[in-house]
C-alpha cells in the first residue's frame, strides 16, 4: 500500500483530472478493492460491476475528498457501499435471525447447553476442504449487517473506527455486531469442529 | 466480583481485545479457573477468529487487464 506522501500526489493528480493518476490508482488499489468486492459478492461479474461502479463514484467525488482522510479508508467505503447496493438487488432469500445462533442462559447465568472443547483447529480448516466449505457456508448464513462487520474487522483487518466510518455507524455498534457475528459463527461451526 | 457465565460471554469481545479494566480481567480469570464450559467457549471463540482470518489467506493478484481497460474506458467516457 502507498505511503501517505505518494497518496497525496495521487490525490492531487486525480483531482486535476490526470487519467494517468487514475490508472495508477487502479493498479495500486484495484487488486485489494476487487478482493474486497468479491467478499461481499461471490459472483465474479457482480464483483467486477461493483468495482466499476465504485470507480465511477471515485471520479465524481474525488473533488470533495478531504485531505485529512485516509485514501484507503475512503476507497474501502466507496467499494463497500457499491457492493452493498448490488447485494441488495441480488438477495433472493430472507435473512436468518442471528438470535438463534447466540448462546442462551439460565436465570442463574449458566449456559443452558454447556460448551465442550473443539478437537479441530483453524489449522485443520486450512488442511481440509470440507471444513473450508463449512466455514464459507457458515459465514454466508450470517445476516448482512453482522457478516459485513465480521468481514471488515476479522478478514480485512480494519480497525473498529475505520469500520464504523465506512458503514456510517458508531464504534459501539461495530463492537456489538462483531461480537454477535463471532458468537453466531462459533455456533454454526461447533458441530464441524468437535 | 466473579462474573457469571453470561456476564463473561457477553463481554468476551472486550476481554479478548484487552479493553477491560484489570479488576474485571481478574474476575474473568477467577471464573475461568473453575468453569470448564467457559474455558471451552473462550477457546472456541478465539479459534473462530483465527478461522475467519484464515479465510483471508487469498493471494492478491493484479487487477485483470480486461477489467482495467473497461474501467478506464468507462471513466474516460463519463468525464
Amino acid at each position: 500500500m502507498s505511503t501517505l506522501a505518494s497518496d497525496a500526489t495521487l490525490i492531487a493528480g486525480l483531482q486535476s483530472g490526470d487519467s494517468g493518476a487514475f490508472e495508477t490508482l487502479l493498479r495500486e488499489y484495484g487488486p485489494r478493492l476487487l478482493r474486497l468486492a468479491r467478499r461481499f459478492l461471490p459472483n465474479e461479474e457482480d464483483a467486477r460491476d461493483a468495482l466499476q461502479d465504485a470507480m465511477v463514484s471515485v471520479t465524481k467525488s474525488i473533488g470533495s475528498f478531504e485531505s485529512g482522510s485516509a485514501l484507503t479508508t475512503w476507497l474501502h467505503r466507496i467499494v463497500v457501499n457499491s457492493a452493498l447496493m448490488k447485494l441488495r438487488t441480488k438477495r433472493r432469500h430472507p435473512e436468518e435471525d442471528i438470535e438463534q445462533y447466540l448462546p442462551r442462559f439460565l436465570e442463574d447465568g449458566h449456559q443452558i447447553i454447556p460448551s465442550t472443547p473443539w478437537t479441530e483447529s483453524a489449522d485443520s480448516v486450512l488442511e481440509r476442504e470440507e471444513l473450508r466449505v463449512a466455514v464459507r457456508q457458515a459465514i454466508e448464513k450470517l445476516p448482512d449487517a453482522y457478516r459485513i462487520v465480521l468481514q471488515l474487522r476479522d478478514i480485512e483487518e480494519l480497525s473498529t473506527a475505520e469500520t464504523a466510518e465506512i458503514l456510517g455507524i458508531n464504534t459501539n455498534t461495530v463492537k456489538i455486531r462483531l461480537h454477535r457475528a463471532r458468537q453466531a459463527l462459533r455456533t454454526l461451526l461447533d458441530e464441524h469442529m468437535k | 466480583m466473579t462474573p457469571t457465565c453470561q456476564q463473561l460471554i457477553d463481554f468476551l469481545g472486550d476481554y479478548i481485545a484487552g479493553d477491560l479494566p484489570s479488576d474485571r480481567v481478574e474476575g474473568f480469570e477467577r471464573h475461568l479457573a473453575k468453569c470448564p464450559s467457559c474455558v471451552a467457549y473462550v477457546a472456541s471463540y478465539r479459534e473462530t477468529i483465527r478461522i475467519t482470518q484464515h479465510t483471508a489467506a487469498v493471494e492478491i493478484e493484479d487487477i485483470p487487464a480486461d477489467l482495467l481497460t473497461a474501467i478506464l474506458a468507462t471513466v474516460t467516457t463519463r468525464k
